[in-house]
């Protein structure tokens, strides 16, 4: 029988998908069952948060971050808080350091106990995510009890943190890290020597350091190709340079090698938690300057100079001195940037924020060119992909 | 900082490697930006990729930035970072609303989504890019959300209707006009008084 040319299949996969982890819609290129070429549609969820920022004030635009990526909030505002510190020229306290420091971390597992789990509830693993939740409850418990929100917080801010740790938090804090290595085995154990859970990860969405690096790969996902790429130890903030971690790194650059980068990291946030908890020291936890920070409360009531401060830092806001900066973090999905430029008003003349998830999915074709329509819901699983941080 | 040493010699390896193309290096608040011609950027970037001593892999960002008041209203900023050297570099151009920029896509591949965003945000136009579309917003929008002549409402707004049992699109209707406050006070920050001409001689004066 004489060969037939098969014209390639268009499919349409999303804009709502279950696996898709947010309103994201794909065009694919079908021969058969093998992918040739895809292209991810994203914007559905666009709400023009840069353009909001230009029309509020510093304090404000704090706020807009919590919303970018909801499943890690406090590592977005921390980006903004540094950028707008450093054209401020703030130094902050030694305990608002510390702070910063667990919260991150607490961010880091509450992100990574999402998406590990979600990725083996994509590949057919349900029970984990069960796990995860009652854990990722418990987290932001402490989000809840910090901030008073469990999850846009809005507790970093420029200047520090919006209020110190209640009393008896460290503890319990203290006592989750004693337990929750527990959680983790079990996870690992569920899924590491699981033989779906290896046939639908290893192997599938390899990439190498080079292609990695030229897409702009950051996180875990350039971790995994085996470069111990991390800008906690590389370019340290806050007080990452006083703590002891290991960056775990994968060898083949596949979806396996990510998760077990994750797993890693979340042990070695908990280390980096204990050692926070235990080197903590007293102090105040925002700058003594009272034209950045409004005063205390009680303070307003009996000062008319804080009644004015207060007044007048939460209309007019503080004024930021003119110039442009560049400041990132390591963010839990890799490398959150935020691009600020000031004019000396009261409101960003610029606020671009560069999202680790933008790069990782527009390499999405790239890296799922010549795999299974299943796979390509792995590789997407394995991304870390939240719709909130690329569509802004 | 010992930082701001080493990012001002690179700084001047920059400019003394590609004095025609690069026309400002500055340090600033621990940052290096260095501008350069428009025509030039495939060139820089490739120089900066390849160079033993700048070794950037990485491109991190590419954004504009929007002037109306000048002749050139758009700066488009590049983000680079160095593995390596563990440094970052920002690289400036300017350029206008009909004047092409080269695409950088056969640079770094990450440059083909940025690209897009700024164009899709303000209307920069990329030369040589293999797919310049709108990305973040809807099909079929039209104008540049990012210019500051763009207003924050938009101009067209979304509703289903009922009887055409789909949803159509609007102008925007706002039963409150926009408001946007001017809380410019002389109380901090400010340096000159709205009105008040005399400011900035005095301000020379006092500074002289």
């Amino acid at each position: 029988m004489a060969e037939a040319t098969i014209k390639p299949l268009t499919l349409n996969f999303g804009p709502q998908h279950p696996a898709a982890h947010g309103v994201l819609r794909m065009v694919m290129e079908m021969d058969g069952e093998v992918i040739e070429r895809l292209d991810p549609h994203i914007g559905l969820l666009h709400r023009g948060t840069e353009k909001l920022i230009e029309y509020k004030t510093y304090l404000q635009a704090v706020h807009y971050f919590d919303r970018l990526d909801y499943v890690a909030p406090m590592s977005q505002e921390h980006a903004f808080a540094l950028a707008a510190e450093n054209l401020l020229g703030l130094e902050l306290p030694r305990r608002a350091k510390f702070v910063r420091t667990l919260f991150c971390e607490v961010t880091r597992i509450l992100n990574h106990l999402l998406n590990v789990t979600t990725y083996a509830f994509d590949v057919g693993a349900m029970t984990p995510m069960l796990w995860a939740f009652e854990e990722r409850e418990r987290l932001m418990e402490f989000y809840e009890r910090v901030s008073g929100a469990r999850m846009h917080s809005g507790y970093f801010r420029p200047g520090g943190v919006t209020r110190d740790m209640p009393a008896g938090l460290a503890d319990d804090i203290h006592a989750f890290c004693e337990r929750f290595p527990q959680t983790l085995d079990d996870i690992e154990e569920i899924l590491t020597e699981n033989r779906i859970y290896r046939q639908r990860s290893v192997d599938i969405g390899v990439i190498s350091q080079e292609e990695a690096l030229d897409w702009g790969f950051t996180g875990p996902m350039i971790r995994s190709t085996g470069l111990p790429w991390d800008l906690r130890k590389a370019q340290p903030y806050e007080v990452y340079d006083e703590m002891d971690f290991d960056i775990p790194v994968g060898r083949n650059g596949d979806c396996f090698d990510r998760y077990l980068v994750r797993m890693e990291e979340m042990r070695q946030s908990l280390r980096i938690m204990q050692q926070c908890l235990d080197k903590m020291p007293e102090g105040p936890v925002r700058v003594d300057d009272q034209k950045v920070m409004p005063p205390k409360r009680a303070e307003m009531k009996r000062s008319m100079e804080a009644l004015i401060h207060h007044f007048k830092l939460y209309t007019e806001g503080y004024h930021v001195p003119p110039g442009e900066t560049y400041a990132a973090v390591e963010a839990p999905k890799g490398e959150f940037g935020v691009y600020l430029v000031a004019d000396g008003s009261n409101r960003p003349y610029k606020c671009h924020i560069r999202a680790p998830g933008f790069a990782h999915l527009q390499g999405m074709d790239y890296m799922c060119k010549g795999h299974m329509l299943a796979d390509s819901v792995a590789i997407l699983g394995s991304m870390d992909i939240v719709f909130g941080e690329i569509d802004r | 900082m010992a930082n701001t040493e080493a990012l001002t010699d690179l700084g001047d390896y920059i400019e003394s490697a590609l004095p025609d193309e690069v026309t400002a290096t500055k340090v600033a608040f621990g940052e290096l930006t260095v501008s350069i011609t428009r025509d030039s950027v495939v060139k820089v970037l490739t120089f900066l990729r390849d160079d033993a001593n700048c070794h950037f892999k990485q491109l991190v960002d590419i954004t504009g930035v929007d002037y109306p008041e000048r002749e050139e209203r758009f700066e488009v900023v590049y983000h680079l970072l160095s593995l390596k050297h563990n440094q970052r570099v920002r690289v400036k151009l300017p350029t206008g609303e009909e004047t092409p920029v080269d695409s950088v896509t056969g640079v770094f591949s990450f440059a083909g989504w940025c690209e897009r965003e700024v164009w899709d945000m303000y209307g920069v136009f990329f030369a040589n890019h293999p797919d310049l579309r709108r990305i973040l917003t809807d099909y079929g929008f039209e104008g540049h959300p990012l210019r500051k002549d763009f207003p924050l409402t938009g101009f067209v707004e979304v509703r289903y209707d009922e009887d055409e049992k789909r949803v159509v699109y609007d102008r925007v209707k706002l039963t409150q006009e926009f408001r946007n406050f001017d809380f410019m006070s002389p109380w901090e920050g400010m340096l000159h008084l709205p009105g008040d001409e005399k400011a900035g001689e005095q301000g020379e004066e006092k500074k002289g």
